[in-house]
């Protein structure tokens, strides 16, 4: 609606942690000094169904309370979506949409069937599975979205992660650094 | 960058349900007794986590139905406990009968409360249908925009049901609010505490000293003139609310009255509107006011005690107005916010406004700015005579093609 | 002729519906009697039978000197002449029998 905020839509599938992550996010971007807002899309509860979650980021207090029909951003955790769900829907010319997978920005941007600077790729599964031991892309697309955003801080979203992670995996070291590894990578990794 | 109201407040991230279990783990009743429900499981699941982990030292009654939840925290507020509760839609349906003995017993009961549609068909998702249902039930109904409003007004419910001696639900939109997570500003336990101070009845079943007789039966001779007194008591305590609001307002800074005016002093088209939906609503006043439309909106907050005087005066200069429902009465003569409202204006004699009846988001169904923007661009038309006012409640967003 | 005692307005109400303990002291059902229980003093055996039934609490008990529980007698301001206690009065005993209240 107005100028200054952010809509996002997350696509991923039931137990890939798209509403995590969507949670997530609003928590480290609140670290940033910005007002949030995360809501998932509820339904009937189903592993490896498409889910959508969204987010709405804003320098000004955020009162709309209605769903979000065209998002600036589109984070899509499962490339296998592209195929069965319109995850392009409502996302005007300067919308930007980031997909995890191992394909090229212009292949994507081809299915697709939008402008290739439009799109975004980055291998958060890779970089999950290569850091957290683990094949869970949201947290790496956490930091891919920081940056293709660009007016977020990333080392408050880093400061904050790493508080949070150390109350929940206080005991496990490897888990804190490999999550906060995996922002770092997915961030730098992210292209065109 | 976001900046506290209160100076010893913190900004969290946390959806409606979270800071309602907050504010239950801060005001730490001495009784909890509830069967989860969606939306409102979580309330209740995060709260008895409190209190299986030893943060609380209230007792949690995990009771076999919603009737008996409410039972039980009857029971409990009579034997002299802060008692406290929660549910939603079909357990709301539940406790109807017990909800009535809450209120004519003039218990302190305060009940956390998720909107959400009544079955048939099933939903889980938002409409206020379940608490219009328990409008007149002597219940102080409290609405809430978001979730920041969800934990202040749970904070002040408290206050306002053990002075008013009448039971208090504070509501949040399902979903919508209640797994939305936002900003919020927590205040420090001990200062929560020092604001709900202790609770200590005047009498108390527990009070071996000065025993007495809870419920007789009252017949023709004395039913009404109790009835009459809980009356009374609800039309009062819209006082003891101000009050309560005002301390709030001295202690945490955050102003709440018994419903908000949103540019609503100079408007000549205006929403009424209760719940999550005035938010959306605001940006769209916004955005017309941009284009010099003079738009206005006015939230109800404190829908039982109904502010009827108050809220007469300030749409006595309002062209065209539109009261939105989220429930619908089936064929009443309109939706409840709407009858509340035409009421009081002809009542206190505010016979010039054009009022209209809009029903919207009926199980959850989308309320968007454009349909709002719409009502707004209808007003308009209203209100400078170019179409007569509709004697119908119009549907907003119902699938006609 | 017995005139009805002014009621208490609804301002004198309890908010609460509480009604204080002991009201019925005040209430003397004895003026419902059409029969009433006669106790003889020398039949008695204090089995305090009457005692236990009488769902009024009418029947008048002493504890003794020697720490033994006795029937005093009947409480005729409250005893609504319900016959309980001359029916559970054991058979041999008959220690209280029901009369005609002369009205």
């Amino acid at each position: 609606m107005s100028l200054e905020m952010i809509e996002i839509r997350w696509h991923g599938r039931g137990g890939q942690g798209a509403k995590t992550a969507a949670l997530l996010f609003a928590e480290v971007i609140l670290a940033t000094g910005k007002y949030i807002q995360a809501f998932p899309e509820y339904g009937p509860e189903r592993m490896g169904a498409p889910v959508q979650s969204f987010n709405r980021i804003s320098e000004t207090p955020i009162t709309i309370h209605s769903g979000i029909t065209n998002p600036d951003y589109v984070v899509i955790l499962d490339p296998s979506l592209i195929d069965s769900v319109p995850v392009i829907d409502g996302i005007s010319k300067n919308g930007k949409v980031i997909v995890n997978t191992s394909f090229n920005g212009k292949e994507i941007a081809k299915v697709l069937n939008i402008c290739a600077n439009q799109v975004y790729v980055v291998n958060a599964s890779q970089i999950a599975v290569e850091t957290i031991g683990k094949n869970i892309p949201n947290t790496p697309m956490l930091g891919a979205l920081v940056k293709i955003i660009g007016n977020l801080n990333i080392g408050c979203v880093l400061e904050d992660m790493r508080t949070k992670l150390v109350a929940k995996f206080r005991h496990k070291p490897e888990i804190i650094d490999g999550n906060i590894i995996s922002i770092k990578r997915a961030f730098n990794e992210v292209k065109n | 960058m976001i900046k506290t109201i209160y100076p010893k407040g913190k900004l969290v991230a946390k959806t409606g349900n979270e800071v309602m279990a907050e504010a239950m783990r801060q005001i730490e009743p001495d009784v909890v007794a509830a069967y989860p429900i969606t939306p409102a499981t979580e309330i209740l699941q995060i709260f008895s986590q409190f209190v299986a982990d030893g943060i609380v030292k209230s007792e949690y009654v995990a009771v076999e139905s919603e009737h008996s939840a409410m039972s039980a925290t009857i029971a409990a507020s009579a034997a002299g406990a802060r008692a406290m509760t929660g549910t939603s839609s079909q357990g709301l349906s539940l406790m109807w009968e017990m909800l009535y003995i809450a209120s004519g017993l003039r218990l302190p009961l305060v009940m956390a409360e998720v909107n959400r549609a009544i079955s048939a068909p099933i939903n889980i998702h938002c409409d206020h249908s379940d608490t219009m249902g328990a409008r007149d039930a002597g219940w102080i109904q409290i609405y809430s925009e978001d979730s920041q409003e969800a934990y202040d007004n749970m904070i002040q419910a408290i206050r306002i049901a053990e002075k008013a001696k009448l039971p208090v639900l504070v509501t949040t939109d399902g979903f919508i609010i209640s797994h939305c997570m936002e900003v919020v500003e927590i205040y420090p336990d001990a200062d929560v505490k020092t604001f709900v101070g202790e609770y200590r009845p005047e009498r108390y079943l527990l009070d071996t000293k000065r025993p007495y007789t809870l419920g007789s039966v009252a017949l023709q001779d004395y039913y009404f003139e109790h009835r009459y007194l809980l009356s009374q008591a609800m039309k009062e305590s819209k006082n003891v609310i101000l009050e309560v609001a005002k301390k709030f307002k001295k202690t945490f800074g955050r102003k709440y009255g018994l419903y908000e005016k949103y540019m609503l002093d100079d408007a000549e088209v205006a929403i009424v509107v209760i719940g999550s939906t005035a938010g959306t609503a605001k940006v769209v006043v916004k955005e017309l006011r941009k284009k010099s439309v003079k738009a206005g909106l006015l939230k109800i907050r404190i829908y039982r005690p109904f502010p009827a005087e108050e809220i007469a005066k300030d749409l006595a200069h309002i062209k065209a107005i539109a009261v939105m429902d989220r429930a619908d009465s089936c064929s009443g003569a309109f939706a409840p916010v709407y009858s509340d409202v035409v009421a009081s204006l002809y009542a206190n004699g505010v016979i010039c406004p054009k009022v209209i009846n809009y029903v919207y988001g009926l199980g959850g169904k989308e309320i968007r700015t454009e349909h709002i923007v719409n009502v707004y661009e209808m007003l308009e038309r209203v209100a400078s005579g170019a179409e007569k006012p509709s004697n119908n409640i119009k549907y907003i967003n119902v699938r006609e093609s | 002729m017995k005139r009805e005692k002014k009621k208490i307005t609804v301002f004198e109400l309890s908010v609460e519906n509480i009604v204080e303990a002991g009201t019925a002291v005040d209430f003397h059902t004895g003026s419902w009697r059409s029969e009433r229980p006669v106790w003889n003093k020398e039949k008695c055996i204090n089995c305090l039978l009457c005692w236990i039934s009488c769902p009024d609490n009418s029947i008048r008990i002493v504890l003794g000197e020697n720490k033994i529980t006795t029937v005093a007698g009947i409480n005729y301001s409250h005893c609504k002449g319900c016959g309980i206690c001359a029916k559970e009065c054991p058979h041999k005993i008959k220690a209280i029998v029901m009369e005609q209240e002369k009205k």
